[in-house]
């Protein structure tokens, strides 16, 4: 608490100090959380409590097929952007020509990832903060507690694992999709046939490029789960409280995965 | 699934709360609480909103963990009790939420059953049959396939009633049974709970504020107030009482 007579510069200290030990809370909450799951997804048959293969499933149709069409818009776009502003660069050089190197890497290693985690947590975090701000507020996260079921294996292990499955899934889609469009682009724009585009992309094109997106598309998926589940369960007050808590876990989740790709990278790319 | 024998004798309590403090924070709601509810008994708890009741309640369910103080349930003591005994004693236990608290992206029907699926290894054909059973306790019967959005505030409650007691439970508890209900539905709500207790033998705690209720259904009341107990008494005890807050509480019928 701060003092109500603290000068302004303390007072300033105060709040930093404050908002300090909320974000090491919030990320210790996460982190306990994914401790749980994992524990959950390895003990719950022992525990008499094994988790069921249907809301996995119905989880990964909402947050996998459901978001297909818009991830492919989205992929798309991006390609043919990617296109045009590389042939703007390469022109330069009068390298045109080159303009495929950087759409296939930049869409696999970098775009296709981020453009479908950045929509995932749009999309499917903010609905499960959402539910869970919710369900906290109709005590069903308590009526779970006291039927002795596992708000954490009922509620938090299914939308994780969906997360983890239908990520890396929705990821090579994007590189498909995206690198479609830009061959189309390209092909139209410098005269060269779809054909030509595709054979340079594949020989570029190293397995290892594609998991770079891969992996870190997990990385993402997790992120955005417990993202989604932390702030929706710290919910306070009624309606206005999930609005709140809906909201900041999109900026979480966007932040988040923008700053762990920023760290991936620089750990696996120098 | 049928409730396990009491662990202790039939004449010990089946709640037992001995000065239970109970705080948020720095803030103290409870400042040593002590009742004790009987085997079979319809036990009241009344108070006015800070009164501390709600607080009472999370911890009797095992929801919050208590500063200091005891209670014991089914002759366990919970304070402190580990996860896993708190899902023993769970199965024991049914509780009806003040808003129903059922899951919203499940029918009526799944809801009820929800505990059984989780908690037994009934095939499905036996949890159905259950279910219906259950359904037809509370009067309704064949509303199953419904969703929880299509219900009305009545049914809603008793469909959470229905859920409550899937399990058979030793304990019910019900928060706010009658909140929010015109008083027709409020009272048909009474006699269910009164129809539980003398047809299955159900120990019931009722969480509550309203007078009327709480009048017709008690066997005894325990008057909470500002988080002190006032009295546990009869309902007559209750009316009779000379304590000015309970007047207080009686005469402004809050």
């Amino acid at each position: 608490m701060a003092a109500p007579g603290s000068p302004p510069p303390l007072r300033a200290i105060e709040e930093l100090g404050r908002a300090t030990l909320r974000s090491v809370d919030w990320v210790g909450r996460g982190a306990l959380l994914l401790l749980d799951s994992l524990e959950w997804i390895a003990l719950g048959r022992r525990r008499g409590q094994a988790l069921r293969a249907a809301p996995v499933f119905s989880e990964m149709m909402q947050i996998g097929v459901r978001a297909l069409p818009i991830v492919s818009l989205l992929a798309a776009t991006v390609g043919v952007m990617l296109a045009i502003q590389g042939i703007y660069q390469l022109r330069r050089f009068g390298a045109e020509g080159q303009v495929v190197i950087g759409v296939t890497f930049g869409m696999t290693r970098e775009f296709a990832p981020l453009i479908t985690g950045i929509l995932v947590a749009g999309r499917s975090g903010s609905a499960l903060a959402a539910r869970l701000a919710t369900m906290t507020i109709s005590q069903e996260v308590d009526a779970l507690r006291v039927m002795g079921i596992n708000p954490v294996r009922f509620l938090v292990v299914p939308s994780l694992l969906a997360m983890l499955f239908v990520l890396p899934a929705l990821v090579v889609w994007a590189d498909l999709v995206s690198l479609l469009a830009a061959g189309v682009y390209v092909s139209s724009e410098l005269g060269m046939t779809l054909q030509a585009f595709a054979i340079q992309t594949l020989d570029l094109l190293a397995a290892a490029d594609v998991l770079h997106g891969v992996w870190k598309s997990l990385f993402f998926a997790v992120l955005v789960a417990l993202i989604g589940i932390v702030d929706g369960a710290a919910v306070r007050g009624g309606a206005e409280g999930v609005g709140r808590v809906t909201t900041n876990s999109v900026v979480h989740g966007i932040t988040a995965i923008v700053l762990t790709d920023m760290l991936f990278v620089f750990a696996t790319t120098r | 699934m049928q409730a396990a024998p009491p662990t202790t004798g039939s004449s010990a309590p089946v709640i037992e709360v001995r000065d239970l403090v109970a705080r948020y924070g720095e803030r103290e709601i409870l400042h040593g609480v002590s009742f004790s509810v009987r085997r079979g008994e319809i036990m009241v708890v009344m108070g006015g909103s800070g009164s501390g009741k709600s607080t009472l309640l999370r911890h009797l369910l095992g929801l919050e963990r208590a500063a200091s103080g005891s209670i014991r349930v089914l002759g366990h003591e919970i304070t402190g009790m580990s996860e896993t005994g708190l899902y023993e004693l769970s199965r024991r236990i049914g509780v009806a939420f003040q808003g129903g608290a059922l899951f919203s992206s499940m029918s009526v029907g799944e809801n009820v059953m929800l505990p059984l699926r989780e908690r037994t290894r009934l095939d499905r054909e036996t949890m159905r049959i259950m279910m219906r059973l259950k359904l037809e306790v509370v009067n309704l019967a064949g509303f199953e396939d419904l969703m929880p959005s299509e219900l009305s505030g009545g049914m809603t409650k008793r469909a959470a009633f229905a859920r409550a007691i899937i399990m058979d439970p030793a304990i019910l508890f019900c928060d706010e049974p009658s909140a929010g209900l015109d008083p027709v539905v409020s009272s048909a709500l009474d006699e269910l709970i009164l129809r539980l207790r003398d047809a299955l033998g159900t120990t019931i705690v009722v969480v509550t504020h309203e007078l009327e209720s709480a009048f017709r259904i008690a066997d005894r009341i325990t008057v909470l107030d500002r988080g002190h107990v006032l009295l546990v008494g009869s309902v007559d005890e209750v009316r009779r009482s000379g304590n000015p807050r309970i007047r207080n509480l009686l005469e402004r019928r809050f």
